[in-house]
């Protein structure tokens, strides 16, 4: 199929649609609303249900009930909205149920701005929802790759029976590239033996979270983790650009990640041996490769649209071996790539430290910049 | 690469400018990208767009300093104005616009009356068409005639055939040379 | 004759689809009841093995394990948004919610006007015992002006914490399939609300929009009445401000 001009939010709308997304339930938000607008008018075609749910709140709660008939489902919203979700979310994880949650993250805290942000990676890669349970997030820096991980994204909520979320910063979903759809898929037809659908011979199926006897319910977590720990083995992904000879490494994700590329084919060309680390999947969170690096490079740069959210997750990993400086734009401004570049140069150009706090040296810089 | 915004009075085709020039731009073999102003930003009667035109990669949607600002109306001016490079082109649709305005001395201005072609020409919509007529014969992104194909293909595919769009854009040419 | 002689007929037996065992409720709670009449609608009309309830959060959070049938467990107040997602996929089920009146009228507010609001094909059955009785007794929407809560111990002062919430006002102007208030203590009544439960389900059924029977049940251990007195509470007391009958999609009588 041709490349076509298409928004980031009616590409994973369509994509999910020929993945065979049986049921959407959703709210309206900015920047997400197009996803749920363009499935207002494509489910229907297709005899699949939509509703557009009273708030987030009941929009969560009709994909678990869906979830749980074992059909492919999913939701989607804006930061304030998955706010608003996180109940069901936990709800869901503990019912073992899979879904798809599509965030189309903005400018926070509060109701923020409608700009692009990735402010949501603490709510969604670290919980979010009360009690002990992880989703599979995937986080796209291109409408292609938006596109290419949707069915990827379903494909892994069955798998694992968890919720996989496609968190993808405001820009992802509003603007337009070119991008390839995939061909439509045919519906499932088996349903899940855990599924509800009416018991035959009194032979009766149960979804429930609630577990009131904590020895039995620690074996329920023990069983999440176990899960955890398999797709940790087996599920991460991610991008590395010019890694092999790198001596420093950024590493960022989305539409951070895509603009430190920029920058960091910018410092190639000046002679810099800097490489690019992109998780795709910011969790799992590429560990690995991360851990190899950390033996091999001078020092890190962490940029992100946020104050330094995935940046913890990149210091836990190196653990003081090497430096990790950080770079972050906040409250929906995205950073342009000649920033990125002054801060490769800093990076390189003065000797770096694994004291002190890199936090409190980026937000030093900031304040003199935006006063 | 590139860099443009579009912006004008919502009706006035700013976001169809937009999308024809990266619609054109994908068809050249390069990459494009179309950032649209959404959701509280577009209160008020205002649209704008950010387009991206370049042969290696893109990385930002978001733009800080323009080579073109393609403008419909007097306060697209007023935003836009400011972000255009030293050197960088600014298009002004002088139906419009204070004929006594004064632009900045560091920029390449060029006015043309494209409501009026429009309106002469029967095509009340077509101002943005006469407008990208204008920027095809003063920069050299694309081939006028190899543009122009774009522009019926697109609203070829759209099953909207516009046959008063041709007249629009060499009009908007013509002006412009 | 001998009594070994005379001939037996079974009047009255446990549905099938009730499981065989004791339930965790208190004396004198009505909650046993509604779970039978639910039961028995159920077996008459055919529809177990086409049933699919939405438990809620509250004393009833464990109906599942007493009904042989698929069960799913919403978060508190969410049961109609669940029962939404389910009955949208599988139009042909018997989808229904078991809510009590802290989950439904209060927490649950949102999601039961806007189940209610879109006209959705499930049957609530809705069990009003004017307190929230799993947490111990709190004041709830439903409980009544000047009555002792563990929440409200100068008793529920209407000005400040309203009046009782009533379907009958709340959702007068909705479409709705059927709407009803019974009582579960006395014979005529427990029949009674068995025939609005029939009723409902049928219409549920028939897709006539979403169906709602409330349950006026009698709650002794946090009204601190003996059961008996519990039951005259309720008559005497409840029903003055929650009257029995048919709202929405009765049948003239």
């Amino acid at each position: 199929m041709a490349k076509q001009l298409i928004k980031g939010n009616t590409a994973v709308a369509e994509a999910a649609l020929r993945a065979g997304l049986e049921g959407y339930f959703g709210y309206p938000i900015t920047p997400q609303t197009e996803l749920l607008e363009h499935l207002s008018a494509r489910m229907p075609e297709l005899g699949r249900p939509f509703v557009q749910a009273e708030s987030e709140l009941g929009a969560i709660n009709m994909v678990y009930g869906a979830a749980c008939t074992g059909k492919r489902v999913m939701t989607s919203s804006s930061s304030p909205g998955v706010s608003l979700m996180m109940e069901g979310l936990s709800y869901i994880a503990g019912t073992e149920v899979p879904m798809v949650l599509v965030d189309v993250v903005r400018g926070g805290p509060g109701l923020g701005n409608i700009a692009p942000a990735q402010g949501d990676y603490n709510q969604i890669v670290h919980g979010g929802g009360h009690g002990d349970y992880h989703m599979i997030v995937l986080a796209p820096a291109s409408v292609q790759e938006a596109v290419d991980l949707t069915a990827l994204a379903f494909d892994l909520a069955e798998k694992y029976r968890t919720i996989t979320c496609i968190m993808m910063d405001g820009s992802i979903g509003q603007m337009m590239e070119p991008a390839e759809l995939p061909p439509m898929q045919p519906l499932r037809t088996e349903i899940p033996d855990w599924a509800v659908r009416g018991a035959k011979n009194g032979d009766k199926r149960v979804l429930t979270s609630i577990n009131l006897d904590p020895p039995a319910q620690e074996v329920m977590n023990l069983r999440l983790m176990k899960r955890w720990q398999e797709i940790e083995a087996n599920e991460v992904r991610y991008k590395g650009y010019f890694l092999e000879d790198a001596e420093y490494v950024v590493v960022g994700f989305g539409t951070a990640g895509r603009i430190a590329l920029s920058a960091v084919r910018a410092a190639r060309e000046e002679g810099i041996k800097i490489g690019l680390l992109r998780p795709i999947t910011v969790a799992p969170f590429p560990i690995d490769v991360l851990d190899e690096l950390t033996e091999k490079v001078k020092a890190f740069l962490v940029v992100e649209m946020n104050a330094g959210q995935m940046f913890e997750d990149v210091r836990l990993v190196v653990r003081g071996r090497k430096p990790v400086e950080f770079f972050g734009r906040m409250g929906g401004v995205v950073p342009f790539p000649d920033e990125v570049l002054t801060e490769i140069h800093r990076l390189v150009g003065t000797p770096q430290t694994t004291e002190g706090s890199p936090r409190d040296r980026w937000l030093a810089r900031l304040a003199e910049t935006i006063g | 690469m590139t860099e443009m915004i579009c912006a004008g009075f919502g009706g006035q085709g700013v976001l169809t400018a937009g999308m024809l020039l990266i619609h054109a731009g994908m068809k050249q073999g390069n990459n494009v990208i179309f950032y649209p102003s959404y959701g509280s930003e577009m209160r008020g009667g205002t649209a704008n767009c950010a387009i991206k035109i370049s042969e290696k990669k893109i990385a930002s949607p978001v733009i800080r300093q323009a080579d073109i600002v393609f403008t419909m109306n007097a306060p697209a001016i007023d935003k836009f104005e400011s972000i255009l490079k030293p050197g960088g082109l600014l298009l002004v649709n002088s139906s419009l616009v204070d004929e006594n305005r004064t632009y900045r001395d560091d920029i390449r201005v060029i006015k043309a009356p494209v409501t009026d072609i429009a309106g002469e020409l029967g095509n009340p919509r077509g101002a943005n068409i006469a407008m990208i007529g204008v920027l095809a014969a003063s920069t050299d992104l694309f081939d006028p005639e190899f543009l122009l194909a774009q522009i019926n293909d697109y609203f070829e595919a759209k099953g909207k055939k516009v046959p008063a769009n041709e007249a629009c854009f060499r009009k908007g040419m013509e002006t412009a040379q | 004759m001998t009594l070994a002689e005379v001939p037996t007929r079974i009047v009255y037996s446990r549905p099938e689809v009730l499981d065989k065992r004791v339930t965790h409720y208190c004396p004198g709670c009505t909650h046993g009841v509604a779970h039978r009449l639910v039961a028995e609608v159920l077996e008459e009309m055919g529809e177990v093995e086409n049933a699919i309830g939405v438990a809620s959060v509250g004393c009833s959070v464990f109906i599942y394990n007493y009904f042989n049938i698929d069960f799913v467990e919403a978060a508190h107040g969410r049961a109609p948004a669940m029962a939404t997602g389910i009955k949208r996929l599988l139009p042909d089920r018997t989808v229904f919610t078991y809510q009590g009146d802290g989950d439904l009228a209060s927490i649950g507010m949102g999601e039961i006007v806007g189940a209610a609001s879109r006209g959705e094909k499930i049957t609530v059955i809705f069990l009003n015992n004017a307190n929230y009785g799993m947490t111990g007794g709190q004041m709830a929407p439903t409980t009544l002006p000047g009555q002792k809560t563990t929440s409200s111990p100068y008793g529920k002062d209407a000005a400040r914490f309203g009046k009782p919430f009533r379907i009958e006002d709340a959702y007068s102007g909705f479409d709705m399939g059927y709407l009803a208030r019974g009582a579960l203590v006395g014979a005529a009544n427990i029949n009674r609300a068995k025939k609005m439960i029939r009723k409902a389900f049928e219409k549920h059924m028939d897709n006539q929009g979403l169906c709602y029977v409330e349950l006026l049940s009698p709650c002794p251990t946090n009204w601190n009445l003996a059961p008996l007195k519990a039951k005259d509470f309720l008559l005497e007391e409840m029903t003055k401000h929650f009257p029995l009958g048919e709202f929405k999609g009765g049948d003239a009588k």
